[in-house]
Parts: C-alpha cells; structure tokens; sequence
C-alpha cells in the first residue's frame, strides 16, 4: 500500500453511499433461477444507473467463475463486482433482493437475499460508501428494514437515515473533520 | 504488527476486513497496520506480513504461505473479528 492509500484509509474520503446509490440502482423483490441471473440483476441495476456498460455485468460473473462465491461476504448477502475497466463509467452501487433466496455455492452464508453490484474506477474511492453500507447490514434489524422497504426510495430514505446518524455520532465525539454543506 | 487483508480483487471484501481488523486493533490495543491485496499480490506481499485475513475459500486457492491465517466467515460481522483477532494474538 501507499503512503497516500494509507492517508486515505485513516481519514475516508470520497463519495458517502448516497452519491453512489441511486435509486435507479435499487431492484426489490425480483426473481433469480440462479446466482449467475443474481449477478447479472445487479449488474443490469448499474447499467441502469449510468455507472457501467452490459460488459461490465460479464465481467461480474466472470469473477465469480474464476475466483469462486467468496463474495458471500455475510448469510445471506453478496457483494458481487470486478475490477476497475473501460465498462466501468463512474463508481456506483446497486442492490437487489431477492424474494427466492439462490444459492452461490458458500459452505456457510448461503442462500442470498441481497445481492449488492458495485462498480469501483480505483482501489479507494468507493470506501466511505462501502464502510457505510457494511455498517448498515451489520444490524439485523436495518437489514430486515432494507429487505422490506416498499419501494426504491424507501431505501434510500433508510440509508440516508443512517449516514446522518453515523455523521452525527462524529461530530459528538468530537473527532468530525469539517464537512461539506448539505445541499440535497 | 503487519496484518495483510486478501480478497479476489482487492478493492470489495478485503476493504470491509481492513475496516473491521483496524477497529479491532484499536479495540484490542494492538498496533498494526492492515494492507489490502487481490489474490495475485497475496503470495509475494505475504513474505513480509504477520498474519492474513481472508475467507476460508480464498486461504484454500492461496495454499500454504509464510504468515499465519486467519480465515472470516462473516465479513460485517465485526465481533468475529475481534474475538478471532484476540485469539490470534493471545
């Protein structure tokens, strides 16, 4: 790692997850005959969202293929994507539940639920985003809020929700960096 | 302290274990300092770590390496994290 890789490790920077989920990324309650139409779900979901190319969605499921279902990272949720390339037009994040759970092949975290597709255009600028959604799925009781959200924007309303909650428990310890003015 | 977090890519999982293993560290109050790597670096990049942090399925592609290895099954899970990791350097 670099000196700067390692700056930015200590103090996050870039976009929060609300700048990289939009709510054109967000499918709830679709159907999956199997992990690859899992994938491809959440790869269709960033293709919708103007954050990758169909070429990237082969790519995800290309990674899997190659590298195996480590992307099971907790029960029920995988994190599917590959690397930054040419499909990828600009970070962002899908997520995508599923009313069938489908099986990846994990000896402990299957079957999924929620599929989250993320698009990455360099090894760090996605972790303030990334740091915020693995918080929140960490809680069970978000998570179920997240799996039966209505509708899009309900989801993003939780997360967004939670980014406040997190930047507000910050600035109460006092250890906040100044932040920029919200304007959304 | 030299804990190397390895996942396929090195930029979706093992940013979610070097997030956790450092909150960890802090927790348990040891120093060290957590590096990501694909599977690809790992083998080299183990050569100077003290430990790795990885899933089960990935330590087992990456076969026998230097350091010790600590495997994770749920990755958000951050007391996994911390009883593994005190485990490890009890």
């Amino acid at each position: 790692m670099s000196d700067a890789t390692a700056a930015a490790a200590a103090r996050p920077g870039g976009p929060r997850l609300t700048q990289l989920l939009a709510v054109d990324a967000i499918r709830l309650g679709e159907t999956a005959a199997d992990w690859r139409a899992a994938v491809r779900l959440a790869g269709d979901a960033l293709v919708a969202s103007g954050a990758t190319t169909p070429a990237y969605t082969d790519e995800m499921v290309a990674t899997v293929e190659q590298l195996g279902p480590y992307i099971v990272l907790a029960p029920g949720i995988a994190l599917a994507h590959s690397r930054p390339s040419p499909a990828v037009l600009r970070a962002g994040i899908s997520l995508v539940t599923l009313v069938e759970p489908v099986r990846f092949g994990h000896r402990e975290n299957d079957p999924v639920r929620l599929v989250i597709g993320l698009a990455a255009v360099d090894e760090e600028a996605h972790i303030t985003a990334l740091a915020t959604l693995a918080e929140f799925l960490s809680d069970e009781t978000r998570r179920e809020e997240l799996i039966g959200a209505a509708g899009a924007r309900d989801v993003v309303q939780l997360v967004r929700a939670f980014e406040q909650s997190q930047a507000a428990d910050r600035s109460s310890v006092g250890t906040a960096v100044p932040s920029t003015e919200e304007t959304s | 302290m030299k804990i190397l977090a390895v996942c396929g890519m090195g930029l979706g999982t093992s940013l979610i274990l070097r997030m956790n293993a450092e909150k960890a560290l802090k927790q348990l109050g040891i120093e060290g300092d957590v590096e990501v790597s694909d599977m690809g670096s790992a083998r080299a990049l183990a050569a100077t770590a003290d430990l790795i942090l990885t899933s089960q399925e990935l330590a087992e592609q990456l076969g026998p390496v230097k350091p010790r290895v600590v495997t994770i099954s749920n990755f958000i899970d951050f007391n996994e994290m911390v009883t593994k990791l005190k485990a490890a350097f009890a």
